[in-house]
């Protein structure tokens, strides 16, 4: 019998690995740098931690890996965690709960069904939450922190698109749409309909005039923002909370010399987002996204706590990572016989240039041909044959100490 | 060609339907023991005759090219699967079965949005647990369980469940006859013939297509529309130091009627045929209701009921699915004996489980298992190591499934005869199962119960022995 992984289910090779944990370790400074503590939540959660939110939408829970447990007689189900940000937040008000900013990080699998099979049913991602404070500052930090890791990771040109929910929901209440309506359009910008917006028509010409702007037209400056107000009207008042919020944001970034650009269509993710929503572009791409939920955390069940975070997409950065962060693999030793004493002076010699840096394998048989640097043979007088597998530059050396030095100048 | 057919409620009218047709169907009928009826017509036409419910996995897993069933079991394929292989064809005029979401008038629920907000964890029982799960989530029940059930739905609410999800036949009236009040309808549903998408796609069908003539297919109801509006009334529900005993119907409601009348107890309503299922039995200070054995296991590990009599089968298939639930056997009960049984068909050349094994990899390259009792057979494949082994799950008549919709069955019998009448050969006895009653091992510790339970379970024993 031949056996497969599962449908929808990736397997993470050797290579892929070096990736991976070079993505790992490039977000994981960088956080730690600026006061990110690193959590990991279980995979394992109660269905009712995302149902209760309501804010996953009844599509995203059709789609979660739920079941009974072996104790699961209640009929309540369990589900492999379909999102980072609700389990980040549930740890929090389990566990870390308090009065001051609390930053964390996690890199995290999440799962969701996916119907064909041809897409990734698992996904890894790099997040990170800033709990407890709504400042403009706070989402701004977050954002200069994912731009930082992507930049260090070589990963561009990238573009920063700007979107803000707080927005978007009061320009449909002004739009004059029903409760359910807004919800709906809502939905359908989060899910990437770029067309939603546009097609609500309106009998206010103020407000269609300041709308076709927003939709029309990418900002790329704090000015932008303020010729949506000017052209606003009568519908200014209801929207400057919002406008306000944006608006500080985006005169930080521009002082900050990070460029942007304003495009309220741009929002995706989950309908719990309420203020600032961006997105990581690398080309055609979405190489990461977040935004500020200030109610998530109330409708977990929590106090009113604001929050906001972001994160990066393993899967897609692993494909757009250029940097081949790790190459060759080092010296393969090669015993003169099977001799007992023979394989303990190899043994030796392996942890020695080990001790020394160097990655040593023994040769176990089955190498017709290898990538290594280096293949080093002893010989059964002693002596120790040194070839450069790049160059093709052959060496000998009686002693341990003669090889490594060798190993140094040819580096 | 393959053809499903359902026994049961919609027979009859398939069966004329056919008829009409001009298949020439013979043995298809309400008396017929065979699941192989034959077309005088269509030479090439193979039909088989199967449980409702079982219809459209067949379908869709492309076991039959086509099926009659009610659309209520499409729908619950479909709200899960949807990106299947079940098409559904057309409507055909008959079966009427809709479903509604119902709660009990003594809770005070008259909407759904009063569930939302009036309870902690809002528990759902029905026979369609995927339309439950669906409604729950669409609805956006904060928290919510399923409680899946083999039948009699409609007597859980409200001390069992919240909610219902019932067929308005299974009813008849809701409220007239267990105080229920529809909140909801999820679907208008009737008989419908569906195919398998590959089937439509290479094979030409058209001859029976044609037959059996397209009528509009029916919709699922995109907004839950209520129904009636439930009075409220105020009766609150309490069970203080009451027994709640669970009764079972069908087989075992005769053998279970015999042994209360040995044991002196009178059993008041709970006589053939059956009225109600909440019957007056002859104990003071216990309360009865009838529900199928099969959920037994599971209502008590729930605390739904403190005592219930069911087959030591269901106990097991309960307990290897939730080895730490506090359900117990507490008597032995000395009627309703059968055996579980493994069994293939005598055209397959083994007759130990051992021999089953060594040709998995030569004669059957993937062993298709069919069973009421899900966790029965997963374990008896684990524990034999039949790798490469399926669990088809069945709402009986499983032995119709060998040879063609299975290669083994895991099944229970008294004597064996109707197993050989089908061609079959027993293979394995994995355990002797007998009626019993159950009881959930937290509920001795409620002291006001304690001794009634005690007297409830003393007079049984006495006649047990």
């Amino acid at each position: 019998m031949k056996v497969f992984k599962c449908k929808g289910m990736a397997d993470l090779l050797p290579g892929d690995m070096v990736k991976f944990r070079h993505i790992e370790e490039a977000f994981r400074s960088s956080c730690l740098k600026r006061g990110y503590g690193e959590i990991r939540t279980p995979t394992l959660e109660y269905l009712h931690l995302f149902t209760a939110s309501g804010t996953l939408t009844p599509g995203m829970l059709g789609r979660v890996y739920s079941f009974l447990d072996w104790d699961g007689w209640s009929g309540e189900r369990v589900v492999l965690r379909p999102d980072g940000t609700i389990p980040a937040v549930r740890l929090y008000l389990e566990n870390l709960e308090s009065a001051n900013v609390t930053r964390l990080f996690y890199v995290e699998n999440t799962f969701t069904f996916e119907e064909t099979g041809t897409e990734r049913r698992e996904r890894w991602q790099c997040s990170a939450e800033l709990i407890g404070t709504s400042q403009p500052l706070a989402d701004v930090d977050l954002l200069l922190l994912a731009t930082e890791i992507l930049t260090k990771l070589g990963i561009g040109p990238l573009t920063v698109s700007l979107s803000h929910a707080g927005l978007i929901k009061a320009l449909l209440a002004e739009l004059g749409l029903g409760a359910a309506e807004q919800t709906e359009v809502f939905d359908r910008v989060l899910e990437g309909d770029i067309r939603a917006l546009g097609e609500i028509k309106t009998g206010k010409a103020d407000l269609a005039r300041a709308l076709a702007l927003l939709l029309g037209v990418k900002g790329d400056s704090p000015g932008f923002l303020e010729n949506v107000r000017a052209l606003l009207g009568k519908s200014r008042a209801k929207l400057s909370t919002s406008l306000n919020d944006l608006a500080a944001i985006t005169e930080l970034l521009s002082a900050m010399g990070c460029s942007y650009e304003v495009d309220v269509t741009s929002g995706r993710g989950f309908e719990y987002y309420t203020g600032l929503m961006f997105q990581f572009y690398c080309g055609s791409q979405r190489v990461g996204g977040g935004g500020r939920y200030d109610d998530l955390i109330p409708l977990v069940g929590g106090p009113a706590v604001p929050a906001s975070g972001f994160a990066l997409y393993m899967d897609r950065l692993m494909e757009l990572l250029k940097t081949e962060p790790y190459s060759g693999r080092g010296v393969l030793i090669k015993p003169a016989s099977t001799d007992v004493l023979e394989l303990k002076a190899s043994m030796e010699l392996a942890s020695r240039l080990r001790d020394a840096g160097y990655f040593a394998e023994l040769d176990l048989g089955r190498t017709a041909s290898t990538d290594h640097q280096w293949v080093l043979s002893v010989a059964k007088d002693g002596a120790l044959n040194l070839v450069n597998q790049a160059t093709g530059k052959k060496s000998k050396a009686a002693s341990a100490a003669r090889i490594l030095k060798l190993m140094e100048e040819s580096k | 060609m393959k053809l499903a057919l359902p026994k049961g409620r919609l027979l009859k009218q398939t069966a004329s339907l056919l008829e009409e047709a001009g298949l020439g169907l013979t043995g298809y009928d309400d008396k017929s023991r065979s699941y192989r009826p034959k077309s005088s017509r269509f030479p090439d036409l193979f039909p088989k005759v199967f449980q409702e419910k079982d219809i459209p996995i067949q379908v869709a897993i492309g076991n039959y090219d086509l099926g009659v069933c009610g659309l209520d079991w499409v729908e619950e394929l479909l709200v899960k699967y949807p990106s299947g292989d079940l098409v559904k064809v057309s409507e055909l005029g008959y079966g009427r079965n809709d479903l509604y979401v119902v709660a009990s008038r003594r809770a005070g629920i008259s909407s759904v949005a009063d569930i939302n907000n009036g309870y902690e964890c809002v528990r759902i029982v029905s026979e369609y647990q995927n339309l439950a799960e669906s409604f729950a989530l669409g609805r956006r029940l904060r928290r919510f369980s399923v409680l899946p059930v083999w039948g009699a739905a409609e007597v859980y609410p409200p001390e069992g469940a919240e909610l219902a999800i019932i067929g308005e036949r299974a009813t008849g009236s809701f409220a007239a006859t267990y105080d229920l009040v529809p909140l909801a309808r999820i679907l208008s549903s009737t008989a419908v013939l569906v195919a398998n998408r590959h089937s439509l796609a290479k094979a030409n069908m058209s001859r029976l297509l044609a037959h059996l003539r397209t009528r509009e297919a029916p919709k699922m109801m995109q907004e839950f529309m209520p129904v009636v509006a439930g009075g409220r009334s105020k009766k609150p529900v309490t069970y203080d130091g009451v027994i709640r005993l669970a009764l079972p119907d069908g087989h075992q409601q005769r053998h279970t009627i015999a042994l209360l009348e040995e044991a002196g107890i009178d059993p008041g309503d709970y006589r053939e045929p059956l009225k109600t299922r909440r019957p007056t039995i002859g104990v003071d200070g216990v309360n009865a209701k009838v529900i199928r054995p099969q959920d037994m296991p599971l209502q008590v590990a729930n605390g739904n009921f403190d005592l219930a009599i069911t087959g030591e089968d269901w106990l097991r298939d309960h307990l290897y699915r939730f080895p730490s639930s506090p359900v117990e056997r507490l008597l032995k009960l000395s009627v309703g004996r059968v055996a579980i049984v493994a069994v293939v068909s005598e055209a397959l050349p083994v007759t130990t489980t051992d021999q089953l094994r060594d040709q998995l990899d030569g004669l059957l390259p993937a062993i298709r298992i069919a069973s009421e009792y899900v966790n029965i057979a997963d374990r008896y494949a684990r524990d034999n190591r039949l790798v490469g082994y399926r669990i088809i799950p069945t709402w009986g008549a499983t032995e119709a499934f060998l040879p063609e919709d299975a290669d083994l069955l895991i099944e229970n019998t008294e004597t064996g005869q109707t197993l050989k009448q089908h061609g079959l050969r027993i293979i394995d006895t994995l355990f002797e199962s007998s009626a019993c009653l159950i009881g959930n091992r937290n509920a001795m510790s409620d002291r006001a119960k304690r001794s009634r339970l005690e007297h409830v379970i003393e007079i049984l024993e006495r006649t047990a022995k």
